[in-house]
């Protein structure tokens, strides 16, 4: 494996007496897409945070190549991870457009006021994500899918080493959800790196190289999706019975709850 | 989009300039304003006196507090990203009109008269910076509002409580009467003293323009932006205050201007936080000159204050916009 772009090494946070993450590692190299799974409330959002250097950790680094994230300013930190919330409506009604261009903020300085090269990359953002029709077209019109994809674009415009995404694809079809993911996977590709949130286990275990399990802030298991999601682990994590189905029996289709949990 | 944006810094910046001119002539006196216009600076007579002390520092300050009221009301709604904002929502107008009233109270002013407008100013920072402590830092921005709610009832009661001791009649009318907001019988020199202030807070705010621009995205986003949520937070509070605080303590309170003017031009700008600064300044220097206008036309027995106009105009003006809002969907 090469030297991993963004790197988290003993990552620790309590909010009160609660433990959120517990001594969290991970690594994310170039080209890979990895999936970060895990029960609601395992910690995944406040993970993604810290990578994207959002929040600090009470303990532990993260680091970019080999630089820890907060020694880097915060427009250069910005240039290089890009954060894509769960669900997020804009505040005002502005155009598309407009909004895909506030990926290039972190670009610009007071007296800088975007450029060609900027506007292509909007432009290339909107290709990559199919939104290039709803240039003109008002935020508040967008429907629930095209609004994921605007926001994606909005995070793809900053052209960045790293995108972080928590939960992009939650309330979209499943047409939508795997435009959304190829988007992604492109992404991934151009070597870049890429950490998507996920509930479906199977699109995860479709679509990514790897997968990070997180469970009660710690990090159960990571590595391809066949050795993560085993019906011992999903029943231990999840408490769901599963039986393998689809291809070469690669996904993990969920029959009930495992006795326990009833 | 861009040409509609050309027009509009146009069609403003032509209605300030007509609206500068209609400012110079007209008053209580038929002045000829070319005669006096021509020796502004040493001319003795009549009229160039009246235009050099009576309506050239009026239609300045009009222009200074009308930009500053527009452009903190739409820096203060981007920051809050509510349409509802006002400049005095963080504690700076009842700060500076407290500062303003005490010394009146007081009695000082007689002591220098630009103590009015000092005392204002320094009462503006004073309720910001407790609003500021209040809140703390890190603090979200519901923490903010409640605060600058907190403070402002806090300025206001105080102010009361002046009133209600003040020592003659004569003084509750003076005291009343400063915080209706008021163009007339103000210098060049009251206009001196306003004006670096509201520059340094203008200039501030303009400056913020791109960050307010990430915060549609809300903080979180604009901080993976590259935005500092809480330094921006206390830039933009220390610049209102201090173009505020200028503003109030030279003219008293005059409402509205801030609420209305960013609410009227924001779809004309794109809904564009950044872009609607200037254009917010530009839109409240006109609507003030246009009211102070206004109350010099308006044939009434006392003289009406120019605040109580905008206030007039601009409630039902505001109830307008919600309604017609509500019918089309968006805020």
């Amino acid at each position: 494996m090469t030297d991993p772009m963004l790197s988290a090494r003993n990552i620790t946070v309590r909010r009160g007496s609660a433990t959120l993450l517990n001594n969290v590692e991970l690594d994310l190299a170039a080209g890979e897409l990895v999936g970060l799974i895990g029960p609601n409330g395992a910690g995944k959002s406040t993970l993604l945070s810290i990578l994207a250097g959002l929040d600090k950790a009470m303990d532990g680094k993260v680091q970019f190549g080999k630089q820890p994230i907060n020694q880097l300013s915060d427009s250069e930190r910005a240039k290089k991870i890009a954060w894509m919330e769960q669900l997020s409506a804009p505040h005002w009604p502005v155009t598309v457009e407009h909004l895909v261009m506030l990926g290039r903020i972190p670009h610009l300085t007071r007296w800088r006021s975007p450029d060609k090269n900027d506007r292509e990359c909007v432009s290339n953002a909107l290709t990559a994500t199919d939104c290039k029709d709803l240039a003109t077209r008002r935020v508040d019109t967008l429907s629930g899918g095209e609004l994921t994809r605007v926001m994606l674009a909005r995070a793809l415009a900053t052209e960045p080493q790293v995108l972080l995404a928590d939960e992009p694809i939650a309330a979209l079809d499943i047409g939508h959800q795997l435009q959304i993911l190829d988007v992604l996977r492109n992404f991934a590709e151009g070597n870049h790196a890429c950490m998507v949130v996920l509930h479906d286990l199977s699109l995860a275990s479709r679509y990514c190289d790897r997968l990070v399990l997180l469970n009660q802030g710690q990090n159960v298991a990571s590595g391809a999706p066949g050795d993560v999601l085993t019906r011992d682990i999903v029943r231990e994590v999840y408490g769901v019975d599963t039986m393998p189905v689809g291809p070469d029996n690669s996904m993990l289709y969920p029959i009930g709850l495992s006795d326990h949990e009833r | 989009m861009l040409n509609r944006l050309t027009l509009l810094h146009l069609f403003l910046l032509l209605s300030m300039l007509i609206l500068s001119i209609l400012s110079f002539s007209i008053g209580a006196e038929q002045i000829d304003l070319l005669a006096a216009a021509s020796n502004l600076f040493y001319g003795n007579s009549v009229d160039a006196i009246i235009l050099r002390e009576v309506r050239l520092p009026r239609t300045l300050i009009a222009i200074t507090a009308g930009a500053t009221l527009g452009l903190c009301g739409a820096a203060m709604q981007g920051l809050f990203r509510n349409p509802l904002a006002s400049p005095g929502l963080v504690g700076s107008s009842a700060g500076a009109a407290l500062g303003a009233v005490s010394v009146l109270y007081f009695g000082v002013q007689a002591l220098h008269p630009q103590l009015v407008p000092l005392a204002g100013m320094l009462g503006s920072l004073l309720a910001t910076s407790l609003v500021y402590i209040l809140a703390g830092r890190d603090s979200n921005v519901t923490t903010l509002i409640l605060s600058g709610v907190a403070i402002n009832a806090l300025a206001t009661a105080t102010m009361s409580l002046l009133l209600n001791f003040a020592p003659s009649p004569f003084a509750i009318r003076e005291l009343v009467l400063w915080t209706l907001g008021d163009l007339s019988d103000r210098s060049l020199t009251d206009f001196y003293v306003m004006v670096p202030v509201s520059i340094v807070g203008w200039v501030l705010l303009i400056g913020t323009g791109r960050k307010l621009d990430a915060l549609t995205l809300g903080e979180r986003a604009a901080q993976s932006l590259g935005v500092n949520p809480a330094r921006l937070r206390w830039q933009i509070l220390l610049a209102v205050s201090l173009a505020v605080g200028a503003t109030v303590a030279t003219t008293g309170m005059i409402g509205f201007i801030g609420l209305v003017i960013p609410h009227l031009l924001r779809p004309i700008v794109g809904y564009e936080p950044r872009r609607l600064l200037f254009v917010s300044a530009l839109g409240g220097a006109c609507m003030l000159l246009a009211a102070d206008i206004g109350v010099r036309l308006i044939p009434t027995e006392t003289v009406l204050k120019v605040g109580v106009l905008t206030s007039l105009i601009g409630a039902p003006f505001f109830l307008h916009l919600i309604l017609k809002s509500r019918k089309d969907g968006y805020r």
